[in-house]
């Protein structure tokens, strides 16, 4: 049973209480520190994508081109733009590092992301129904998750994903199940919110597959292919990481009833308990995005991101302390247990994972007078 | 104003011209031809206003003057306007507004600002103490409606007091630049000698100009004033005879523009002052009293300040603001406060009293604050 079941009101409260500390003394201290830390990242990212571009153009060096173009879209939307997105940097007033006007080097706009990601994910986070990344509509990762016959499909259509990444999550918003499967929405009502998704998607696409081609002259196929690779690199390394924070078999989903009257040190619980962290060095932080620091991050969405190492430990002691599990693993093991999940709940008997109830009756009525007399 | 040649503006213009065009736009889309810019050399933009910091000039023990180099976006300004200056302060940005002080005819197109420091003026410190030369900071285009008018005047009084000093000497220089014939007088209040800034500059012209008077008052006792003590009536009756003929431009602290202003009423003479208000930093209420107003100014609503949180008050009030989780993670809520101070529920920090975006869910007002929304 999990121990989201199990822990009382006065605990969560604690656990509530502990994590607000770290929070708030993390944020008093953000400063010149922090600000010298993004505008770095900010300056690499786009010396590696003029240099990328340039070396793209000259054949010895094509190959060095499509890294460094790589290094630059996985920085640009992963260390850069998803962390800038979540108002991590909002206090600096910086309008091009503010969260209202960041836009990212990816075929889905901002608005459509903050939506997605900074709203429904963050706020539902693996709460069934709730939260639209638990399968995007197109694969089935919970046991709680009715079969349909096309779940069959779970791993090609995985690879599927991981292969157009970019492209997914700029009509993730659209909910193409709805309109395909469900019949809950009409083709005519999906055009009319795709729109704005092919604004952004036509000018991307322009840039990289006619812009910068033709700019090449008599290189353009190298640059169209390579340009390619280096979206298609970008693809797959920021959806393993994505996958790899939430679809261990060990990290837990919850049933739509937890979120009533759910309290801060509830929601602090089912962050933690529904993320998973992959261990790795300084590199491994900076090109996941300090995505390895899941549950830190899904505690602290809008602390810079690069601060989640120096909390870790402490999140840890907190967990030790109250007795809560603290998932991690190597990147490997934790892509391999996603990778089974995907595998068994591809089948209708298949089942994966842990999904927790409401917390008993008695926990129930005690948490409810605490709300009220909060 | 910039010394270019005319090869070299051609240039400009062409290059000026390519960075702008739509093609340049979808090859650095979606950040834009700035953010690559700037990578190169931090005051290079193709719209944006900046300066680099090439001097730093202590005229009294409690100012610092400094000298800007704009880049090529700078419009010039008319004398008597104000800039919005941005400067990064531990991480954070933070804009105050100054008047050039300089001439707008100054060939080396450079701009001259002068800063007090106040015991509580955050940013005014920061450009005594810390700031360095070769900063590149923030500027906007020359701002404001406190300017010497196109057609000049024949006979000018120009009063001013403390800071105020700044747009009325760079009315005063452009005035002497331009060879103006009529008669200046140069009203000046200070607290003493020792604290006023621009005080050699003045001489200078005062002895050059035989048609420009200068007048120093001086508030504390035993300094070489030509007048002693707060402005007063008895001032100009007995110094500047003939106000009543002259177009006044008035800059300084509220209580002495109060003074001057009410001397003009009273003698129906309103239409001949023009006033440039440098305001005071705002009284700080009671966090834990509801007092004054929340004010919507897109919306152009009103409501009394409940105490609840602004995301609270405003759909009270009957807007509909974007919102989200409701407990300040997603920042879908994230508005722009104008004017005013909130405290932030989750920490009970409270913000400074000027222009910044705030998370409305968990933000609640502290006295009357005003919202873009």
């Amino acid at each position: 049973m999990s121990i989201f079941s199990k822990l009382t009101p006065e605990q969560f409260t604690a656990i509530g209480t502990e994590l607000d500390a770290i929070r708030n003394r993390v944020r008093a201290d953000l400063g010149e520190r922090d600000a010298n830390y993004i505008r770095t990242l900010v300056k690499r990212q786009r010396q590696f994508e003029v240099a990328g571009r340039v070396m793209m153009m000259i054949p010895p060096v094509w190959l060095g081109g499509v890294a460094a173009l790589s290094i630059s879209k996985i920085l640009d939307n992963m260390e850069i733009g998803h962390n800038v997105m979540h108002g991590q940097y909002d206090w600096m007033n910086d309008p091009t590092l503010n969260s209202k006007h960041f836009d990212w080097d990816s075929a889905d706009t901002a608005k459509n992301w903050k939506l997605t990601h900074n709203v429904e994910h963050h706020t539902y986070t693996n709460v069934l129904n709730r939260d639209h990344d638990i399968g995007y509509g197109l694969l089935r990762m919970s046991t709680d998750q009715k079969w349909e016959p096309r779940f069959l499909a779970n791993i090609p259509l995985t690879v599927l994903l991981h292969t157009f990444f970019q492209h997914f999550v700029a009509i993730q918003n659209l909910k193409l199940e709805e309109v395909m499967v469900y019949r809950t929405k009409t083709t005519a009502q999906l055009k009319e919110e795709f729109k704005p998704v092919w604004k952004k998607m036509r000018k991307q696409l322009a840039k990289d597959y006619v812009l910068f081609p033709l700019l090449a002259g008599p290189m353009a196929p190298m640059v169209f292919v390579g340009n390619m690779a280096a979206n298609l690199t970008r693809n797959l390394w920021a959806c393993a990481v994505i996958f790899n924070g939430h679809f261990p078999e060990d990290v837990e989903q919850f049933d739509e009833s937890v979120i009533e009257k759910e309290t801060r040190g509830q929601w602090y619980v089912r962050q933690l308990l529904g993320s998973a962290n992959f261990s790795g060095g300084k590199l491994m932080h900076i090109m996941s995005g300090n995505l390895s620091f899941q549950i830190e991050h899904h505690l602290f969405p809008d602390i810079p991101a690069h601060r989640y190492a120096a909390i870790a430990p402490e999140v840890r002691a907190i967990c030790k302390k109250h007795g809560l599990p603290y998932k991690t693993g190597s990147f490997a093991q934790q892509t391999l247990s996603t990778w089974k999940r995907i595998a068994k709940l591809s089948l209708p008997s298949g089942k994966s994972g842990k999904v927790s109830a409401r917390a008993s009756a008695v926990s129930k009525a005690a948490t409810e007078s605490l709300a009220m007399a909060a | 104003m910039s010394s270019l040649s005319s090869r070299s503006n051609f240039l400009t213009v062409g290059l000026r011209r390519v960075l702008k065009s739509r093609v340049v736009s979808t090859l650095t889309y979606p950040h834009g031809v700035d953010r690559y810019l700037e990578q190169f050399d931090a005051s290079w933009s193709v719209d944006e206003v900046r300066a680099e910091i090439i001097a730093l000039r202590h005229q009294t023990d409690d100012s610092v003057t400094l000298t800007l180099r704009p880049n090529g976006n700078w419009k010039g300004f008319r004398a008597g306007q104000y800039v919005r200056l941005t400067v990064e302060i531990n991480g954070v940005r933070r804009t105050r507004c100054y008047s050039p002080a300089n001439s707008a005819h100054a060939a080396d197109g450079l701009i001259e600002l002068t800063a007090k420091a106040h015991a509580n003026g955050f940013v005014s410190k920061h450009l005594k103490q810390d700031l360095r030369a070769g900063t590149v900071v923030g500027l906007s285009q020359a701002e404001g409606v406190f300017a010497l008018p196109e057609q000049r005047p024949d006979r000018i009084l120009l009063i001013s007091g403390g800071s105020g000093i700044t747009p009325v000497i760079s009315m005063l220089r452009t005035l002497c630049d331009e060879g103006h014939a009529g008669r200046i007088t140069f009203l000046h209040y200070a607290n003493a000698m020792k604290d006023q800034i621009y005080a050699e500059e003045l001489a200078q012209i005062a002895s050059r100009f035989p048609n420009m008077e200068l007048l120093r008052a001086y508030v504390e006792p035993f300094q070489a004033g030509e007048l002693a003590g707060l402005f007063c009536r008895e001032h100009l009756l007995d110094a500047v005879p003939d106000y009543a003929s002259a177009q006044t431009f008035l800059c300084g602290p509220p209580g002495m523009m109060k003074a001057v202003q009410k001397v003009w009423a009273d003698e129906g003479l309103s239409e001949q002052l023009h006033l440039e208000h440098f305001s005071a930093a705002p009284v700080v209420l009671d966090s834990s009293n509801a007092e004054g107003e929340v004010r919507f100014l897109r919306s152009e609503r009103l409501a009394v300040n409940t105490g609840g949180t602004l995301l609270d008050q405003a759909e009270a009030a009957g807007l509909n603001p974007e919102s989200g989780c409701r407990m300040g993670i997603c920042h879908a809520c994230t508005c722009r406060k104008t004017a005013g101070k909130v405290r932030d529920t989750r920490t009970g920090e409270i913000s400074d009293s000027g222009e910044g975006d705030i998370q409305i869910c968990v933000s609640v007002p502290v006295g009357t604050v005003t919202l873009d929304l």
